[in-house]
């Protein structure tokens, strides 16, 4: 009599300690996820930041190619507006888009490929790209070690029973998922 | 192999290793004391003696290795490339950003440093960044900042408190030798204890060294595979291997003291290619890096 309630004292000890560690593990997992949001939400920013000063400058040298302008301005709010993830990566991709094909245009300008300030903006937009590249690599590598956590057994019986759900990646376009040099 | 399994391959090779020291360590200092009568006061007083050496390299890390190797530093103008190259490293890492110095030498190399990633360190040579392209700077970087994000300075600190007290239990054991204080009267047994605990005493030192080496070299191929997780470009830091290996100036500033930090040896100019040699270095073979990286 004694045994078995010492044995299910121990039990209940045991699984009430799983059951804790799971649940402060998978906040802790959700928290670093949002972190990691905001790491790629400064890099869009930072880029969209830009845009007003680069549409500037190529269109003291380029005023009749207004289809460009404009779609560069209209994603540059898109990504201003997005409050999801999906919204703001639809957005971003939007902005790449729009922005290779007023990297096109400006070829045609060799007096705007030669001016100093438009060489500036470029190469902080290739960098502003660049981190938005690898904020989003941590961003996914944290939702990835998130998502299957949630979904091995046995966090996956008590994951949904505290709300915790997949959270969704941060999708790349297609262009971009071909330049990747790495097969994992 | 791939990455994610290189990764999980060197960290329990460490583990296996660190293991091992520790168990070498117990073991002769148990032989010490049996043969000199002390019991194990001797491994505790070489704990603490080799400890408090160690202590000042480990919490001013930073500060002594920065003005050794006279670094000064890095501007965002004018280094461009290595400090876009660390902040992108920081992004795709989660670490907190480094410091980063330059230090004005025609040699390619770069070291990393610091007791934990708040404190963190990361130097590259003159050489390095203006022989490198970009993506060979990121793999650099890529790779020292693996070392801050595995705790490399800190292992090595450990290993190092730990080797230095083998030296002082060998050197204390020699002493006491000499001056007859061991119980020499114990017959039997006693008398292999000694004989053993002398052999033990000029060995010992050699082979803690040697499993710091092993230790040092298994740590420089798990900062390369997790360099290449970074990056998600491996070939970065293969070719910026590839350039540090074919370029043959010494760096002037390094010394025997801090070589194990560097990317690639500082002295490298004549590594030589046995098993031998391999043995007492603190890297591992450029060619056989650059062969593990090309293949992930």
């Amino acid at each position: 009599m004694n045994n078995t309630a010492l044995i299910l004292l121990v039990a209940g000890v045991v699984i009430a300690g799983f059951i804790w560690n799971l649940y402060n593990g998978l906040v802790t997992a959700r928290e670093r996820i949002k972190e990691a949001w905001s790491g790629i939400d400064v890099q869009l920013k930072r880029r969209a930041d830009l845009i007003p000063n680069l549409v500037e400058t190529v269109k003291g040298y380029a005023k009749h190619e207004k289809e460009v302008f404009e779609n560069v301005t209209k994603a540059r709010s898109a990504i201003m507006g997005a409050s999801t993830p999906k919204q703001a990566a639809d957005a971003d991709n939007m902005l790449t888009g729009a922005l290779k094909s007023l990297f096109a245009v400006a070829e045609n300008y060799p007096k705007l490929m030669a001016n100093t300030s438009f060489q500036n903006l470029q190469r902080q937009l290739e960098d502003t790209e660049d981190k938005v590249a690898f904020a989003r690599q941590f961003y996914n590598s944290n939702v990835l070690d998130f998502n299957t956590q949630i979904k091995v057994f046995p966090n996956v019986l008590l994951a949904g029973m505290f709300g915790f759900s997949a959270v969704e990646f941060f999708e790349a376009t297609e262009t971009e998922k071909g330049n990747v040099k790495v097969k994992f | 192999m791939n990455i994610h399994q290189q990764i999980a391959g060197n960290k329990r090779k460490t583990y296996v290793i660190m293991a091992l020291f520790v168990l070498f360590i117990t073991t002769i200092a148990y032989v010490f004391g049996e043969a000199s009568g002390y019991g194990l006061a001797y491994g505790v007083i070489a704990l603490i003696f080799s400890g408090l050496t160690s202590f000042g390299s480990y919490f001013y890390s930073d500060k002594m290795v920065l003005s050794l190797s006279n670094a000064q530093p890095a501007n965002r103008d004018r280094d461009y490339d290595f400090y876009t190259a660390a902040e992108n490293m920081r992004i795709a890492s989660g670490l907190p950003m480094p410091k980063l110095y330059v230090i004005e030498d025609e040699a390619i190399n770069a070291f990393a440093t610091g007791r934990n990633p708040e404190h963190a360190v990361v130097v590259a040579t003159r050489g390095l960044l203006s022989r490198l392209d970009r993506s060979d700077i990121e793999g650099v970087v890529a790779h020292e900042m693996s070392h801050i994000k595995n705790y490399d300075t800190r292992l090595m600190v450990i290993v190092s408190i730990l080797v230095g007290s083998v030296a002082l239990i060998a050197h204390f054991f020699m002493r006491s030798m000499f001056w007859g204080r061991g119980n020499r009267d114990k017959g039997g047994s006693g008398a292999f204890m000694i004989v053993l605990a002398i052999v033990f005493a000029v060995v010992a030192p050699i082979i803690a060294t040697l499993i710091q080496l092993a230790i040092s070299r298994r740590r420089e191929y798990l900062a390369d595979a997790s360099a290449a997780n970074l990056t998600r470009n491996p070939e970065g830091l293969a070719s910026a291997l590839e350039k540090i290996s074919a370029d043959n100036s010494v760096l002037s500033t390094a010394s025997p003291a801090t070589a194990h930090l560097f990317i690639s040896n500082p002295f490298r100019a004549k590594e030589a290619k046995s098993w031998f040699t391999n043995f007492f270095a603190t890297h591992p073979p450029i060619e056989e890096r650059i062969k593990i990286l090309r293949g992930m």
